[in-house]
């Protein structure tokens, strides 16, 4: 069964990027370009994972996390943040909103495929 | 003896005296002598010992015993306390110029002439019975000694005047008295006359009555030990020497004490000569072990004498007051009787002119001085000579007192022992003491307790004392002494409130200083003291601290025309005196005497100090009050007054200025700081959106790049559309840069401009040309309203442009698609070229409006439709529209659109 992926970013250029690349390994994917879209998406999608951007607008995505998490229906969705906040400090707001991994822009387009592989296998 | 050998004896006696203080005050040696002398200050002190020591102690000891002690055991004890006491009050009265202890009191006391008055008016009536008391000694002993023996027991009770010996006693001290006392107006200058006088006296009379003991001792008796075990063997005398019934009691002791404690400061001879006579402060010191030994030596005998007169003279038959004189006599030593009748003579006349000159001091200067001046009788301008009639004034004073001792004595005295009349003085003197203890230590003291107080006290006194005495001598019904005033028991005057068992004098002390004492305290405590009782307070109380250096300074300006002061000054102290006096003040204050024109405050005060010296401190301010002008000041003065107040206002304003300007530069620096902290913070936040901002594209160029690189078999049509948003991206961080480095470059200054004359118009229109594709791609209706004439403005064209761009663009931007409505207009709203962009877009929302033109600004709507801009195009076109002197605002509404509009100066 193909696995599920919804690509959230409010930056065209990088969806495009990602879904290209997601797509081309064989997942299902879908975007939505802010948090509210997002969690409307999650619901009827229900994907495996989320490759979710942090600065977006109508909601970021650390409150995206937050609310997926506090759902008994995402409890086994992957959470994969891709963002340009690059400190300690946001990396550990990710992981504490419920991300099981954190990636930074510019990323490694083979790191994030393999990231994607590993959780899902998980 | 014969009576014109004693009179002629006296009489020599009296005027070598005289010519000895004459001499002393010509002979600048002598003089300076007698100033420079602590021991002349000390002997002149032993003028405490009057003819009640000389012949009262022993009439005392030989009826109570040890009774007589009390009297110098007070002054022994309150030696020591001068050490703080007396050396205040002498610090207080050179400083104040006061003469007097009636000065004393009314100065402390807001100068009030009341309290003066009421102080003078106790002295006199309780120092009368005690001059009596010396005119009754020198007659008696007289009598004694002219009638030979044969005059014991002899009192010489309805003589008539004429061939009354103490009438002529009387009269030979009121002459001397006038001699010593009133050959000067000013009496804080240093008599010196009178104080060598006084010592003389001392020394006389300390040698005649040791002579009279030692005589008694070991030329009657075998030494002390013979006269003891003799004395010893007869009962009565055993008892003299326990406390009882007989002799004395403990309280009585204990009063008598407290009372010739109370008497040594302020009877008004003791602080004549104490304090007034003072010519340095540090003389107490040696007075302080001085006296009480004076004191001591001259008691020595008083006991051996009184025990040897009882012995060889059937009781009754002497008077023992007169055993001094009367064992020589019986002996037949006449020549030595002859020595202590100067002895004793000398021991009254130096009380009764001491006491006299002090008391007529007091008289003039605290009543009738005030009293003269209230009256306008006399007038400090008048032309008479002022220090003369003051002179004449004073000489009917000392013949007044000693003619009324005289009177006293004729009715009252006759009848009593020396000590009993001089006992009756010390409980009217003692009734100083809170006024005065309590205004040197305690600065609430005021001035209706002490008078409240005073007289309170003086009344008891009177009641119990003095008054009960003249019934008992059938001057007064006596009906009321044995059942009390209207028949009540309680107001008995010997057992006053009921309680009887202390003597006469100890109950009338007791009550009276009880009463005193509790109404000075309370009525202090529960009324307000004025405003010049408050620094008097404060310069007695604080006498001889550092800190009371210049605080004799009056808390109100006076001033006062100078040469008005200086005859003031003419009439009371003389010329000579007022220009020596004025010339030292000059001299001290570095000021030309010639220069005056007005007296300052000070200098009005350097006066009244002055004058209070000749006339009294009460009796000087009103003086020193009706020449100047406090109550009607010229307008003049008023304004020189409000020109003070206003230069020590606009002084404490520059103070205020300066710390003012001081907490500005303050608060400058803090906001300087705060200012940093934030640019600090604005640069770190600028940094890191950059790097975001430069992020984004970045990630976009190298994921896409890195797929087109990996994936050969990728279509056309994608790689071209890779391609060409790689393009995109790449533009999009260009513009960002450039749009950086230009904020930077205007913000620090470093931006070139090139101003020329530039039509607005046509930017306008070109800048719409440029975005025509944009336009027509969203199918945008744009109108454009722009006044007929040209509008020119100076300006730089490119970056005027810029702005225009920037503004339109974010217009299309925003507006819908197809429906989009975009209104351009452009009018003169002098001195401003008003240019308006409405567009009927999403809108801004309040709050994102305050922000607008700030760099980076994350707008949740802007976002929505990911703008192209770089997020700093407001930024830079506020401060393109700045730098033209210009102003660049939006109005908005959230889904009705916004309307952008930019004011710039035209020409």
């Amino acid at each position: 069964m193909q696995n599920k992926i919804l690509i959230v970013d409010d930056e065209p250029s990088i969806v495009l990027a990602i879904n290209h690349l997601l797509s081309q390994s064989n997942y299902l994917t879908e975007t939505a370009e802010n948090g509210l879209e997002a969690l409307q998406k999650a619901a009827q999608f229900k994907p495996d994972l989320m490759v979710l951007d942090v600065m977006m607008p109508e909601m970021d995505g650390l409150t995206v996390a937050l609310k997926l998490r506090e759902n008994t229906q995402f409890a086994k969705l992957k959470i994969l943040f891709l963002t340009a906040k690059i400190s300690e400090k946001d990396r550990f707001a990710g992981y504490a909103s419920g991300a099981d991994h954190y990636l930074t822009k510019p990323f490694d387009n083979d790191e994030l495929l393999m990231k994607v592989k590993q959780l899902l296998e998980k | 003896m014969s009576a014109a050998a004693v009179i002629l004896l006296s009489l020599a006696y009296l005027l070598v005296l005289f010519g000895a203080a004459f001499w002393c005050e010509r002979n600048a040696r002598l003089s300076e002598l007698v100033r420079n002398s602590p021991y002349v200050y000390a002997l002149s002190l032993a003028a405490y010992c009057t003819a009640w020591t000389y012949y009262g102690s022993v009439g005392r000891a030989a009826t109570t015993g040890i009774g007589f002690l009390p009297i110098y055991l007070g002054p022994t004890l309150m030696a020591p306390l001068w050490y703080i006491i007396l050396k205040k009050i002498i610090l207080i009265c050179k400083e104040q110029r006061l003469t007097s202890i009636a000065d004393f009191i009314s100065s402390r006391y807001g100068k009030r002439a009341s309290i003066g008055a009421l102080v003078t008016i106790i002295a006199i009536l309780g120092i009368i019975p005690y001059i009596s008391l010396q005119l009754k000694a020198i007659a008696t002993s007289f009598e004694v000694l002219v009638k030979n023996f044969s005059a014991f027991g002899f009192y010489p009770e309805n003589t008539p005047i004429l061939s009354d010996t103490a009438f002529y006693i009387a009269c030979i001290l009121i002459l001397f008295t006038i001699l010593f006392g009133t050959r000067h107006a000013e009496t804080t200058e240093q008599n010196e006359g009178l104080v060598a006088a006084v010592t003389i006296e001392s020394v006389i009379k300390l040698i005649a009555f040791l002579s009279a003991g030692i005589f008694v001792t070991w030329f009657v008796f075998n030494g002390f030990a013979d006269i003891f075990s003799k004395a010893y063997q007869i009962e009565s005398l055993r008892k003299l020497f326990t406390f009882s019934e007989q002799t004395i009691t403990g309280t009585d002791w204990l009063v008598l004490t407290v009372l010739s404690m109370f008497a040594v400061l302020l009877l008004p001879r003791q602080f004549h000569l104490s304090v007034v006579e003072n010519t340095k402060v540090a003389y107490v010191d040696k007075a302080i072990w001085l006296f009480p030994l004076y004191l001591f030596i001259i008691n020595i005998f008083v006991i051996p004498i009184a025990l040897s007169g009882l012995m060889l003279f059937p009781s009754g038959s002497v008077n023992p007051d007169t055993f001094v004189l009367s064992i020589p006599l019986s002996q037949g030593n006449h020549l030595l009787a002859m020595f202590v009748f100067i002895g004793g003579f000398s021991a009254a006349t130096s009380m009764v002119i001491v006491a006299t000159i002090a008391l007529t001091i007091m008289f003039s200067n605290s009543i009738l001085m005030p009293l003269l001046l209230r009256a306008k009788l006399i007038h400090p301008k008048d032309e008479y000579d002022l220090q003369k009639s003051l002179i004449h004034f004073r000489r009917l004073i000392i013949a007044c007192i000693i003619m009324m001792a005289y009177v006293y004595y004729k009715i009252v005295g006759t009848q009593y022992s020396l000590v009993s009349i001089g006992l009756i003085s010390f409980t009217a003197i003692a009734q100083f003491a809170p006024a005065v203890i309590g205004g040197l230590f305690w600065k609430f003291a005021n001035y209706k307790g002490a008078i409240t107080g005073l007289l309170a006290g003086f009344l008891v006194w009177a009641y119990t004392l003095p008054i009960p005495n003249l019934a008992e001598n059938g001057i007064i019904g006596s009906q009321w002494i044995e059942h009390g005033l209207f028949n009540y028991a309680l107001l008995k005057p010997y057992a006053l409130f009921g309680i009887s068992g202390m003597g006469t004098i100890s109950q009338a002390f007791f009550w009276s200083i009880l009463i005193n004492t509790t109404l000075f305290c309370a009525i202090s405590l529960l009324t307000k003291q004025s405003a010049i009782e408050v620094t008097q307070a404060d310069i007695f109380v604080d006498a001889g601290k550092q800190s009371n250096q210049k605080s004799t300074k009056p808390i109100w300006n006076r001033s006062a025309d100078f040469e008005g002061i200086k005859v003031m000054l003419y009439r009371f102290l003389g010329a000579e005196k007022t220009d020596q006096q004025l010339q030292g003040y000059a001299q001290k204050n570095n000021i030309q005497l010639k220069k005056i024109e007005a007296a300052d405050s000070q200098l009005i005060t350097f006066s009244e100090k002055l004058l209070s010296g000749v006339i009294g401190s009460a009796a000087a301010r009103i003086v020193i009050n009706s020449s100047i002008k406090t109550e009607n000041l010229s307008l003049q003065e008023v304004i020189h007054v409000i020109d003070e107040t206003q230069q020590i206002i606009s002084y404490n304003k520059q103070l205020e200025q300066k710390s003012a300007e001081l907490q500005r530069v303050t608060h400058q620096l803090q906001n300087a700081n705060k200012r940093l902290t934030e640019l600090d913070q604005l640069k770190d936040d600028f940094i890191t959106t950059v790097t975001h901002e430069l992020r984004t594209p970045i990630t976009a160029i190298k994921s896409l790049s890195k797929i087109i690189y990996d994936e050969e078999e990728l279509n056309e049509h994608k790689r071209n559309k890779f391609l060409s948003v790689i393009i995109n991206e790449s533009d999009r961080i260009a513009r960002l840069v450039s749009d950086v480095l230009d904020l930077e470059k205007m913000e620090t200054g470093k931006a070139i401009w090139s101003f020329g004359k530039v039509n607005f118009n046509t930017i306008i229109e070109a800048s719409i040309e440029t975005l025509k594709p944009e336009i027509s791609k969203k199918n945008l209706q744009l109108n454009l309203s722009i006044a007929i004439e040209d509008i020119w403005l100076k300006a730089d064209h490119d970056r005027l442009k810029q702005v225009l761009l920037n503004l339109l663009s974010n217009a299309i931007k925003f507006c819908p698609d197809f429906r989009g409505k975009i209104d351009v207009s452009l009018e003169k709203m002098p001195p401003y070229a008003l240019l308006k962009i409405k567009d009927n877009g999403i809108g801004i929302s309040a709050n994102d409006q305050q922000h607008i033109f700030d760099r980076f600004t994350q707008f949740g709507e802007l976002k929505k439709t990911k703008p192209t801009g770089s997020g700093l195009g407001l930024s830079i076109s506020k401060k393109i529209i700045e730098e033209h002197q210009g102003k660049i605002k939006v109005k908005s509404e959230l889904n009705k659109g916004s309307v952008f509009s930019v004011e710039i100066p035209y020409i």
